[in-house]
């Protein structure tokens, strides 16, 4: 089967501001386009005694809809956000206490997945928690006709064919996780995951600016 | 998590700063602190900033039957979100006393009011109406929630467009957004809540309590009014005995402070009016600051995809050939039986392998019982062939006529024994 390459993928414009909450210990907002996600942490802190474990901190991650209450899709993307999160946080480091992530949707207009790791990804720089390496999530869709999008928006999703979203690391670019849905073949899943690598590092160097730009003035 | 807790330093110094007519920011007794209202990018989403606490309110509606005691009533359902992310006392999924009150206080604030026309969302009487659910999402706690609350709650409604509906007969069809223009909700009069603290037992009055100060405020009342200075609801909590001027005093100020937030409310309502019909850019993106530091965006990004292809076809080629797969033969141990996709059910066979097995179990015991006897036999009387042992565990057939040999050898056997007793009763007599 022929798999034609994408014709013009495009990253829909991307926007993060930081600790722009007095309450939590680290905050971000994180725009994709029009989707945008809250996100806030609280950590490391006291952790209940059931939740306890001795050797690092427990990581705590709740999505909180727009409309009505949390649904089992929100459950299993907050397990995804969870694991990335998990697996990028040098939590041995701080061992028997509570991370608590949550993240609030403002809009979704689709890679709300995506979003949800990037404002993660911000929100823990905030909160200066140790991290092994930063991660970016980046989602693409196949359409009907075989072209890969890239950050696609709630239209394209629901026309799309398979929908993947892929957490690259910083350090390697490897894949941290992945979430698909559809079908496709091995050869477009390798495709989608180059692209996401590419779109990664436009992430990764927008991470830095912000940096870059916040630590500008000397205190 | 449990909250921060507020130490005597703090608290002996606010209390005093309180006393000498000062606040922690710098506000008089009677100021509000910054209120900026913004919208997101569909309709009925509001946020509003009060001074660092951030409330999101967010306004959607549904058809469902009415309540049968009201058939020409719509419905208005409030629903406040205590998110953790607001403060870390909130737990997710817990009813709360603080969420009750709140919530409470929003009903009666903007229901009991009838500050909207709840029969305007009949659709067909007693069959259809609409659901008004106002949702309310909480993200920064710095204290007087409820005037934020209420303050987003009543411009989300303002903003909020619902579907328009046609009825044909029995048909009711619901118009998307792109057919026919949505049509806002009718409101009467919009209702906002403005807070009084009360310290040292009434003696002292702040307007818009912040966090710090709410937690040591001995009393707290709480007037909700419209623009035409009628209240709507009025509220006291914390156990102080006011007195009857303090009352009318508050709402004298609250009637300026309303007047004051509905004029921002209109001139926000109205700007946003002006860019949607211009057909700029609304939303949360647009309300980001863009001159902090702390915020930066970027534009559209494209990505250079030439190698893409390449890359993804010599990983391919890299990768191992996936592993042919071809159906396995499956060999159930003995007593497993595998049931699957493209398996043949195993179960008869084994059925009837146990069954033949059992067969020949019986026939060993069989055998076995001939055995016995027969060396029974043997040892009881010597004469007795051996080699018919050695035939009997060779062949089946001649199990059976061993069977038949063993019967005619029990006749004899019993013989025997009755030999043998009286062998031995005949050696008793002799004892």
């Amino acid at each position: 089967m022929e798999v034609c390459g994408s014709s013009n993928p495009t990253l829909r414009e991307f926007g993060s501001e930081q600790n722009l909450l007095s309450r939590p210990d680290g905050s971000s907002s994180f725009v994709q386009g029009d989707t945008s996600v809250l996100a806030g942490v609280y950590g490391p802190a006291e952790v209940k005694v059931s939740k306890e474990i001795y050797d690092r901190a427990t990581l705590e991650v709740v999505i909180q809809t727009k409309v009505g209450l949390p649904s089992v899709k929100e459950r299993a993307r907050e397990q995804c956000v969870r694991e990335t999160c998990e697996a990028a946080l040098l939590s041995t480091l701080n061992p028997r206490s509570s991370l608590t992530l949550i993240l609030q949707v403002v809009h979704d207009d689709g890679s709300l997945l995506a979003c949800f790791l990037n404002a993660a990804c911000m929100a823990l720089m905030d909160a200066g928690l140790p991290m092994s390496c930063l991660f970016a999530g980046v989602t693409c869709a196949i359409d009907g006709d075989g072209r890969i999008i890239i950050d696609p928006s709630a239209v394209q999703e629901k026309e799309s064919r398979a929908l993947m979203t892929f957490a690259i690391d910083s350090k390697e670019r490897r894949v941290m996780m992945s979430s698909t849905k559809g079908s496709f073949t091995v050869h477009e899943l390798h495709q989608c995951v180059a692209i996401s690598q590419k779109a990664s590092d436009n992430i990764f160097e927008f991470y830095r600016e912000s940096v870059r730009r916040r630590y500008s003035k000397s205190v | 998590m449990r909250d921060t807790p507020l130490s005597n330093c703090e608290r002996d110094f606010i209390l005093k700063a309180i006393e000498e007519k000062r606040r922690l920011d710098g506000r008089q007794t009677y100021d509000y602190r910054n209120i900026k209202i913004s919208f997101g990018t569909d309709y009925g989403c509001c946020f509003v900033d009060l001074g660092k606490t951030r409330v999101m309110a967010q306004v959607s509606c549904e058809l469902i039957t009415p309540k049968e005691n009201r058939p020409n009533d719509g419905i208005m359902f409030f629903n406040i979100e205590l998110s953790p992310m607001a403060s870390p006392a909130f737990e997710t999924g817990r009813q709360s006393e603080l969420m009750v009150k709140l919530n409470r206080q929003l009903e009666r604030c903007l229901r009991n009011s009838k500050c909207i026309d709840t029969e305007s969302l009949c659709v067909v009487s007693g069959e259809k109406v609409w659901q008004i659910r106002v949702d309310v999402h909480l993200l920064n706690h710095d204290g007087n929630l409820m005037d934020a609350t209420s303050i987003a709650a009543i411009t989300a409604l303002c903003h909020f467009r619902r579907p328009d509906v046609g009825i044909q007969g029995e048909d009711v069809t619901v118009y998307s957004t792109e057919e026919r223009d949505p049509i806002p909700l009718s409101i009467y009069h919009m209702p906002i809540s403005v807070s009084f603290s009360f310290f040292q037992q009434g003696t002292y009055l702040l307007v818009d309590p912040c966090d710090r100060e709410e937690r040591v405020m001995d009393g707290l009342l709480m007037i909700a009014m419209n623009k035409h200075r009628e209240i709507c609801s009025i509220q006291s909590s914390g156990g102080i005995m006011l007195l009857k001027d303090q009352v009318l005093r508050c709402s004298k100020i609250a009637s300026v402070k309303v007047s004051e937030i509905t004029e921002l409310i209109n001139r926000a309502l109205e700007n946003d009016k002006k860019v949607r019909k211009a057909g700029g850019r609304c939303g949360f993106a647009e309300s980001m600051p863009q001159e902090r530091i702390t915020a930066l965006k970027t534009h559209v990004s494209p990505l250079e995809m030439t190698d893409v292809e390449e890359k993804a076809n010599e990983i391919v080629l890299r990768a191992e050939a996936p592993p042919q797969t071809v159906p396995s033969p499956v060999l159930p141990g003995p007593g497993t039986g595998q049931v699957g996709e493209g398996l043949q059910s195993s179960w008869g066979l084994e059925e009837e392998e146990e069954e033949e097995e059992e067969e020949e179990e019986e026939e060993e015991e069989q055998q076995h019982k001939a055995e016995e006897e027969v060396t029974c036999v043997a040892e009881e009387k010597r004469g007795v062939d051996v080699v018919l042992i050695s035939d009997s565990d060779s062949e089946e057939e001649e199990v059976v006529i061993l069977n038949q040999k063993a019967l005619t050898k029990n006749a004899t056997s019993s013989n025997q024994q009755m030999a043998v007793d009286s062998k031995l009763k005949r050696q008793r007599e002799r004892q």
